[in-house]
């Protein structure tokens, strides 16, 4: 293979988002990105590159090209159907003080 | 990912930008931000990340040199952690719109910088430690509030970085203080390494402020948070006790506490040097640039490597599933 066939190739590695388990009892996290092959050497470049130090017990990657994410310009559209039932949260609800364990 | 299917007005972006800049927000990044911001960022982290990863150069050097296994495998993991602290910068770049690829191209070519403190040798082992004590203790001053920044991915990664960069100026400062308690030479061979690095490392905050063009953009956008003078005297400030915990002294005859200011005065440094330097006449900016793109050759059967590899594991697992 040329030199430049070779980089060709190099240029085709995909992005990968990185999410790092902290401990047992955590969400997964998400930490940053790489560069990947394919997600064997993914999750490799990734415990290299984001748990040198004991940040992690677990590591997810996922090809950023899969991600579906909602867009900010439709920020409040988006979100109002939350926006406006108050009757969701615990404070709604008077309840006299004297009412033990609620 | 799927666009907007609304576009709101180009005055509406504008002040969702400025009102998040304000308010102290982060911006992120699909959200809609001035080209100028844009551009801006890439420079500024993209020059970061070069940094990073062109100053593994002049420690790396020595690790074959370390004196004992404990220096060396210290001095490795520093290394390393350069080398990652590249890749979150370079991460947080490419949020921003460029590619990898594009990043290491302008760096190669010259036209993206690095950190000019990068452009001196380090000629002794004690450089090792006197790099970690000052080199990265200069980082530490611009980086902490940088963690602040009102880009996201930016902000989100200088997290990581500081976190990192403490054992780096500790080992320094540890290395030094074993050096003093030696002999006399070891401890001459200190106090010559400060002497080199100490004026490199106050130029290492950038040119004076009236001589900062960018500065007061990079400020009204929450990118920076202190002026260049500002980190400067915080940097003095800080290191003047610890060279005297040392017991070296700092190369400057106008150093000096001043009880008005509640600072230390310092001298100027030599702002000619500073800008040859930057424009690429410095001790080592060719020899930094060369080794950077024979490394980046002759990693090109890893990578190859790795595509073969990973293109075999895909058949493998194509056979399997159809087979």
């Amino acid at each position: 293979m040329s030199e430049q066939q070779n980089e060709q190739t190099r240029a085709e590695w995909p992005l990968y988002e990185v999410f790092v388990r902290s401990k047992r009892g955590l969400n997964h996290v998400h930490v940053g990105s790489l560069h990947a092959p394919d997600g064997q050497l993914a999750l490799r470049h990734a415990r290299d590159v984001y748990t040198r130090r004991n940040e992690g017990v677990s590591i997810w990657v996922v090809r950023s090209s899969e991600i579906v994410a909602s867009s900010p310009e439709e920020k409040d559209p988006m979100f109002a159907p939350s926006g406006d039932k108050i009757y969701r949260h615990p404070t709604f609800y008077d309840i006299p003080a004297d009412v033990p364990h609620m | 990912m799927s666009q907007a299917t609304t576009t709101p007005s180009a005055d509406a972006l504008q002040e969702l930008f400025d009102a998040t800049v304000a308010s102290n927000q982060r911006i992120e990044p699909r959200d809609w931000m001035p080209e100028g911001y844009r551009k801006t960022l890439v420079r500024q982290v993209a020059q970061h990340a070069h940094s990073e990863i062109i100053g593994m150069q002049p420690e790396g050097a020595w690790i074959g040199r370390a004196p004992s296994l404990r220096r060396k495998a210290i001095l490795l993991a520093k290394v390393q952690d350069e080398a990652g602290h590249g890749l979150y910068l370079y991460s947080a770049c490419e949020t921003l719109g460029v590619s990898r690829d594009e990043l290491t191209r302008l760096l190669l070519a010259g036209k993206q910088k690095y950190s000019s403190i990068f452009n001196y040798p380090a000629l002794s082992y004690s450089d090792v430690g006197t790099i970690g004590w000052l080199v990265d203790g200069a980082a530490i001053c611009n980086q902490v509030p940088l963690c602040r920044t009102s880009y996201g991915p930016y902000g989100r990664a200088m997290i990581r970085i500081c976190k990192e960069e403490s054992f780096h100026q500790r080992q320094g400062f540890e290395l030094l203080m074993t050096m003093m308690r030696g002999t006399d030479e070891q401890r001459a061979m200190v106090q010559e390494s400060v002497n080199r690095f100490w004026w490199p490392a106050l130029m290492m905050f950038g040119p004076p402020d009236d001589d900062s063009p960018n500065s007061a953009q990079s400020m009204a956008w929450g990118i920076k948070r202190h002026s260049n003078d500002e980190l400067r005297q915080r940097f003095v400030d800080m290191s003047v006790p610890q060279a005297e915990a040392l017991g070296v002294t700092f190369p400057d005859p106008e150093l000096r506490w001043n009880e008005q200011r509640g600072h230390y005065d310092f001298g100027t440094p030599d702002w000619d040097e500073f800008w040859q330097v930057v424009t690429g006449d410095g001790p080592c900016n060719a020899q930094r640039l060369a080794h950077r793109q024979r490394t980046y050759d002759e990693g090109v059967w890893v990578r190859e490597a790795a595509s073969a590899f990973a293109e075999k594991s895909r058949n493998e697992n194509q056979e399997r599933a159809s087979g």
